[in-house]
Parts: structure tokens; sequence; C-alpha cells
């Protein structure tokens, strides 16, 4: 479907002449997703659908207390310290951003009056500002209203660089204006098309001013908040302990009627995901624990026991392996895998095409992952309005072989296949962890039976994913053929995600490894396309580029994803949640009860 | 004894400075980064890590870094945690009640245990009763914490249902109640503990009597017509505990570090589940702290213990 269909399609909602849950429908069809549709009816300023999650309890609290097992821990409750997801999850508790993702990538106002939007002029044509208006009679867990300056000044104390703030990238180049006491506006330097980052979802919970205002900048590590938070949000600070317990208790003046219904809530952390899944699907000890990295047929037998299940949350998350065009093995101006050298077997496209079609994706989504993710072609894969239609993914030696042949690769005398003296054998590393290591052994052997021979190569996460610059074995070094991680999308909108894809992101000696595009490869019409993509405020115009680039990556056979991981959490069957792929679990706890 | 006393606390500012460096430059060597988290996270731009290494001085050299601790650590300050940005001493301070209890308690059962029947064993070695408490002994230490834990869990916990598996501090009950939940929550953790402890404790006792037991002066008592429960208790306990006496003083510092496996399976929120999980998150501070401060504890318990030694024996003397 091109821009001009899916305008026309646009144009029968306006009318009446199509409903929205048609477009959504017929969108889908082609592979657009639910969060693009949506941003793409309100471009169109067509009125949004509500979010429709029901909730039943008619009064708030008699819930009893809510037990959530988080065995990362939260280390710190101050959402703009948040070092990972826990602390983020921790701080979802008791704070609340203006709006937050619904995992069909909608937002839903929590203390915002409404979404913005061009029908309700909260966004502007030129795509440089966004007006949003604050709920009224909102108190802060201590009583104390909560109002426009509360947002101004979250939006300084993330943006200071003194304060060391983990979200600053999200504040540091806008500027927010206060019209009135429940008026915000917030003014980008340029063209922003995905406007709903800031005060948004994770990176967007509001700290109040009048207990953080001492504490801003270089002081920001003493404030006695960044332990006991004061909030908006359903539950009030009790009592934490960092890395171990975490409790609240219900939120009387809650802004939301009837809500919540728990009384009391508990986080509790420390040990593995195997046990806190046990805790929950088969002891009930728990209601509810998240990320379950854990094989899908453990989860399975213990399902058996019909105390909880496991929940499959769809996020933007890839597995995939990158193939090395520069040489990793020679050494220029002191570093390998430098732009300036080629790698000798993998800069032939034939190569990295058989090797694509070595990948048994099938089998590794079926016997490795189950239901923890989905064999897939293309790097980016959600929202689906992203995701392209064009790259088609197949296991298939045979093919593989012929191509080799074709291209001139022949078999030695110990099978592997060589060409001018120059031998197919790859060294092929990953981060230790028991599926990417039977990833990587799958791979192996139909490299194997095609005449490529792989080195196997598993690294400790610590080192692979550090940053390190004296550790040559960390994944941005990438000083080897080829290599295989899981890199997460966190946001519905692709922007940032695709920096990965662009020359001036590549990682190198001059940036300390830094650089997210960890591929070398770049192409001026990837380039080209992502420049567009940041300024044009056509949100199909702005997919279809997107989505170009994934072809170009994926197409060059540089990027093989493998999988779009699901995020899993285990949920007790005496509990409804409203889980998101693009917010944090914790996102909507306020709703969550007892069924 | 008193000058003895003040060479050795003399010779122990010397060793715990060397632990210390030791530490310290083996930390500096491993790899790792405590905000690799965000190094994936494509919504962290790479600078706001990088400034968050500048500010908590990650990048200055080894030893730069070690100086900055050490003096840091004399005036008493022992840093804050990169993690939780809170001081190490308040989070070593909140976990130290559930390790006490935990380890403290199993150190206390296992003492229960082994006393007696090691002594009974020994009274009677190559009985039945000696044969099998030396079976279990055996089965009992090489069982490793983290098996026999994993074990219980599923025996207790998922079959039988009758235990919790997640050890909490904010039992929410108050008066019998709390009790005994807080005595349901540590059983597997104490039995877990204690029974390993136990079994490497009875083989010390049970030699340790009976090395005593064969002595003349035993004899004596016996031929002095003194009743069999005189004659053990007064006789030969009291020498044969000496060497027991210090292996459990040695064993003190333990109380206090935690158990670092079992604490990671039962997820009791003591040092030692501080300490892994400050080890995975390559929280240098945290690490640093709780294993100075173990170090201490293990220098100070040995000096205790040798103390020990000389006031149970006096046939010890100190030079």
């Amino acid at each position: 479907m091109d821009e001009n269909k899916i305008g026309k399609l646009v144009g029968q909602v306006k009318d009446g002449k199509l409903s929205r849950r048609s477009f959504m429908t017929r969108m889908a069809a082609v592979g657009i997703g639910a969060p693009t549709a949506w941003h793409i009816l309100d471009f169109h300023g067509v009125a949004r659908a509500q979010s429709a999650f029901a909730y039943k309890p008619t009064k708030a609290g008699g819930g009893g207390p809510l037990k959530i097992l988080l065995w990362q821990a939260p280390t710190l409750l101050n959402p703009h310290f948040a070092i990972g997801t826990k602390d983020q999850e921790g701080s979802r508790v008791f704070y609340e951003p203006l709006a937050g993702w619904d995992n069909d990538g909608n937002l839903v106002p929590f203390l915002a009056a409404e979404v913005p939007s061009r029908e309700n002029g909260g966004v502007t044509a030129d795509g440089l500002s966004v007006t949003w208006k604050l709920k009224q009679g909102v108190k802060w867990h201590d009583g104390k209203p909560f109002t426009a300056d509360d947002c101004i000044f979250t939006w300084q104390y993330a943006a200071d660089p003194a304060t060391a703030a983990t979200s600053i990238g999200t504040y540091q180049n806008i500027k927010v204006e206060k019209i009135d006491n429940f008026t915000i506006k917030v003014v980008f330097e340029k063209a922003t098309p995905f406007w709903a980052d800031a005060f948004v979802g994770a990176v967007g919970m509001v700290i109040p001013k009048h207990v953080f205002e001492p504490f801003k900048g270089a002081a920001s590590r003493d404030a006695p908040a960044n332990l006991k938070p004061v909030g908006t949000g359903a539950y009030k600070f009790v009592d934490f302990k960092p890395g171990d317990i975490l409790r609240g208790e219900r939120n009387p003046e809650y802004h939301i009627a009837n809500q919540p219904h728990f009384d009391t809530v508990e986080v509790k952390g420390g040990g593995d995901a195997v046990s806190a899944a046990r805790a929950v699907i088969q002891t009930g000890e728990f209601d509810y624990a998240w990320n379950m990295q854990v094989e899908d047929e453990i989860l399975l037998r213990m399902e058996r026991g019909g105390r909880g299940k496991a929940v499959p949350v769809p996020s933007g998350n890839i597995e995939f392996i990158i193939l090395n065009t520069t040489d990793p093995w020679t050494e220029v101006d002191g570093e390998r895998s430098s732009v300036k050298t080629k790698h000798p077997t993998l800069t032939d496209p034939a190569v990295r095409q058989a090797m694509n079609l070595l990948i048994d994706r099938e089998s590794v989504q079926k016997f490795i992952y189950g239901r923890g993710g989905k064999a897939t072609a293309n790097f980016v894969n959600a929202p689906a309005r992203f995701t392209s239609p064009n790259m088609k993914y197949e296991f298939n030696i045979e093919k593989a072989n012929q191509i080799l042949d074709k291209a001139g690769w022949v078999r030695g005398a110990d099978g592997i296949r060589a060409k001018d003296g120059k031998k197919l054998k790859y060294v092929y590393q990953t981060s230790i962890n028991a599926p990417r290591q039977k990833n990587q052994a799958i791979v192996k052997q139909a490299a194997q039976r095609a005449g490529i021979d792989l080195e196997l190569k598993s690294v400790t996460a610590s080192v692979y994913f550090s940053s390190d610059v004296a550790n040559p074995d960390t994944y941005s070094k990438f000083y080897c053929d080829m290599e295989m991680y899981t890199t997460t999308m966190l946001q519905p909108d692709p922007e940032r995600f695709m920096l990965q894809l662009v020359s001036w992101e590549i990682a190198n000696k001059e940036n300390k490894w830094q650089g997210r595009n960890i591929s070398r490869y770049s192409s001026k019409e990837a380039d080209d396309a992502f420049r567009e993509a940041q300024n044009s405020l056509d949100p199909a115009r702005r997919a279809a580029l997107f989505v170009r680039m994934n072809d170009i990556f994926c197409g060059d056979n540089i990027l093989l994803p493998i999988l779009a991981r699901t995020r899993m959490a285990a949920c007790s069957n005496n509990l409804v949640v409203n889980p998101s792929g693009w917010d944090n679990d914790l996102w909507m706890i306020n709703a969550w009860h007892r069924p | 004894m008193g000058t003895y006393l003040i060479r050795r606390l003399l010779i122990a500012i010397p060793s715990l400075l060397g632990i210390s460096i030791v530490l310290f430059t083996v930390l500096a060597l491993a790899p790792g980064d405590p905000f690799e988290e965000m190094a994936t996270n494509p919504n962290i731009p790479p600078e706001v890590r990088m400034a968050l290494r500048e500010k908590f001085g990650i990048d200055d050299p080894v030893y730069v870094r070690y100086i900055r601790w050490l003096t840091a650590m004399m005036q008493g300050d022992w840093g804050f945690s990169f993690a939780s940005r809170v001081n190490v001493d308040d989070l070593i301070l909140q976990r130290l009640p559930a390790t006490i209890f935990v380890v403290g308690s199993s150190q206390v059962l296992a003492l229960m245990i082994a006393l007696p029947v090691g002594i009974y064993a020994a009274t009677r070695p190559y009985s039945i009763f000696d044969q099998i408490a030396n079976t279990f002994a055996f089965i009992g230490f090489s069982l490793p914490t983290f098996f026999t834990g994993l074990l219980f869990i599923l025996v207790f916990s998922i079959w039988l249902d009758w235990l919790p598996f997640v050890f909490r501090t904010d039992i929410d009950a108050t008066g019998w109640r709390w009790f005994w939940e807080q005595f349901k929550q540590a059983i597997m953790p104490v039995a877990v503990l204690g029974l390993f402890q136990a079994a490497s404790y009875t083989r010390y006792v049970r030699s340790a009597v009976l090395d005593v037991i064969r002595l003349d002066f035993v004899t004596t008592a016996r031929a002095k017509g003194l009743s069999e429960r005189i004659v053990v208790i007064k006789h030969v306990v009291r020498n044969a505990l000496i060497p027991v006496v210090t292996l459990v003083a040695l064993q003190m510092p333990a109380v206090f570090g935690g158990a670092i496996v079992t604490e990671q399976i039962f997820r009791i929120p003591g040092i030692g589940s501080l300490l892994i999980s400050a080890i995975l998150a390559n929280d240098t501070p945290v690490i640093m702290a709780v294993t100075f401060v173990f170090s201490c504890l293990v220098v100070l318990f040995n000096l205790i213990a040798d103390l020990l030694y000389g006031w149970l024996d006096p046939r010890i003397s100190y030079r």
C-alpha cells in the first residue's frame, strides 16, 4: 500500500465512511501496525479512540496486598537516575508521566487532561511544538497540588548535566514553556515528527518541584527523595531497601476514580528468573514477576500447575547477527575492524547471502525461544507500520551451496570452501547465555554443511556489553567476523533505533566505540533516508523511509535478523494486568485488579 | 599478653593494606562497567554514560582511584553505591540483620547437632551409631548448599507446599503470627546452612574427642570410679573442645559475611546477596566495602581465636 492509498483511506475515515476499526484492520492486513496506523490517523487529525481496558472494581481499595517479584531488584527510586528498567519499574509504582503507551502504541493520559493531537490543537502542523493540558486537582502524596511548574522543573532537572540524569537524552534538546498553571508547551529545535518522548512513558515521569528543587545539579545525589519518592501515583511510599524490598500503600486521594484496587503493594527483589517464575506460576506466593528469561519449555511445564501463566508481550527488541564487512584481524591506526579495511571474504555479497540462508530461524524459534520470540527477516519489527513487507527469510542449505559454487568458492580437501587462498572460516561471537549458545550451534551445523567453518566464541555478558575501552571483546569493538546480540527498541518510533544504521554513528576508536552503528556498514541512501525521516512530518512517508533503511541493511545481508523478541512476564491467574511492550511492566499498576 | 596483642594488631595493619590493594587491583583489572545496561539501550546517548563514568571517577588511573578510596575510608567515608547512589555503610547496615539472623541461627543449629552427635559417636567408636553419624556427615558436607537448597525448595515448597521459599523482611503481622511466619520462612535456609556446617563440625568434634579419650588422665578418672557421664563431660569434652572453639571462632566472620549462594537462592536480603548483586552490577564501592569488611573480620577473629586458645589452654604462652 503506498502513500496515496493510505491517504484515501484516511479521508474515508474522516468522512465517517470507514470506521476506525476497519481502517486499523486494513492497515494491519498490509503490515502496518496499530501504533503506526494510530499515528497516521492522528497526523490527519482524526479523533482517537479511547484505549479500552476494562476496570471492574467499583470502589478503590479492598483488594488486599499485591505482591510483585522483580528478580532484578530496583536499587533506586528516582526515575531520572534509573540505570536500567528495574529502577524505572520501581519508580513507576509512585510516579506517573503525562501519558503512557499501551500495547497498541496508543497514548494513554495519566497526568495530562488529554493527549495532544492536531485536532485539539496540541500538536502544531510545523512539528515544532506540542502543548500539553495537565489534569487539574491532582495532588502529590504530600498533599501539595501538581501544576505546570512541576513539569518545567522536571525538564530543568533532567536536562542539567550536573544532575547526571540518565534521561538527559530526552530533555536536553527541548525547551518547556509554561502557558498557564495547567498548560505547558514543549518546543523543539527543529521539526520533530515523534513528539511523544519528553513527559511520556518510562522517561517521562514527572517529579515534584517542591521536593527536588534544593537537589538539582551537583547535589542531586543527596536528595532523600531518591529513596523516598513523593509522587502522584496510585500507591504511596512506605518503605524501601535498595536491592531488596519496596513497599507502598494505597493512595486514598488518587486522581482516577475507584482506583487502585489493592490496599498495599510489595515489590520484592533478588534471586533468579526461574525461581521467580516458580513463585508466581507454580506456588502462587507472588502475583506477578517480570522479565522471565526462562526457556519456554520450563514455563510450559510450570503452567500445568494452573496457578499462573506466562504473559508474552510483543516488543521491538530484536535478536540478530551482524556480518562484519571490515577486517577484524588487521590493525589500522590502533584499531581492528576499521572502516578503512575490507573483510577478505565477507565483502562478497554471495557469501553474505549464503550465510543468511544458513540460519534455521524456525527451529531456533520452535526449540529454543518458544513464545519468547518470533522468527523474522526484518530488523524493525514493531510497530507494524515500520515493518518492511519486502524481506523474506529462508533456510536452504542447498541454495546456499549453489550460490557459493556459482561465486567460485570451491571446497578444499578439508571440506572448507576457499577462493584465491582465502578460506571461509569465521569467528562467531555472542554473550554467554544458554539460548544463544544453542543458537550458535544450530548456525554452525548448517554452515558446516555449506562448507563454511565457524569458530564459536562466547563472552561473559558483563564484558561483552561493557563500554570498557581497553577490552577487545566488547560487542561494540566487533573484533570478529560475525556476532549476535539483542538490541532493544523502547519507543514505538524507530528514529533512535535507526541510528544503528547511519554512517556518522559508526563505532570506532575516535568515539571510543560509543557509536551506535556496530556493523560499520553504511550507505548513502540509508543516510539520506534517515535525514529525511528525521524531518518528515508525514507519518506514511516517514514509515516508508525507515522501511527503506531496513531493506538496505537486511537486503545486503549485513544484518541477519533472527527473532523479534517478546517480553515475558509471569502473572497469577488471580490478577488482571494490562501489559504493554512500549512502556514499563508496571505502567498501569493503578488499574491492576483481581478478576 | 599485652605486648603480644599490640604486636598482632600492628601486624594486622600492613596485611589489611595489602589485602585492600590486591582487592582493588583485581577489581580494577576485572572487565565490566557499572553502566553497561545503558550500552544496549538506544534511548540513552553514550555521552550520558561517559558523563556518569567521569562524574563517578571511573576513568581515572587505578592508583588515583585507590588512594582516593583509601583516604576516604580512613575518614570513615565508605563511598556510595553506583547503582543506588546510597552510602555504602547504610546499605550494609540494612542487610546486616537478616544475615546475622539466618547465618547466626544456622551456626547455633550446627553446634546443637554436632556437639552431642560428635561426642556420642566418639565415645562409642565404630558402633552402629558412629557409622551412621559418619555416613551422614560425609553426605552432608559433600552436598553443596546450592543443591540442598534447591532440593528443599522442590520438596517443601513445590511438592508439599508447606513452606515459602521467598524470604521477606517485612512480614505483615504482629505478635505470635509474626514469629510463626518468621520461623516458617527461616526453616529452609537455616536448615540448609546448619546441616552443612553441622556435618563438618561433627567430624571435628568426633576426632577431637577421640584424641582425648585415649589419654591416660581419662583412664585415671575412670579408675577413680567416676561415673562415665562425669568422665566425658568434665574431663574429656573440656579438653577436646579447645580446637573446636577455635574453629567456631574462625567461622564467625561468615556470620557477618553472609552465605552468598544460600542467600541468593532463598532471596534473603543479606550481605551475601548484596555482594553478589554488586558484583553482577560492577558496583565497585559496594564490592570493595563488603570484601574489605569481611577481610577485617577474618583478621580480627583470627586474633580472637588465638587469644581464646591461650585462655582455654594455659600451656600455650604468648611470646
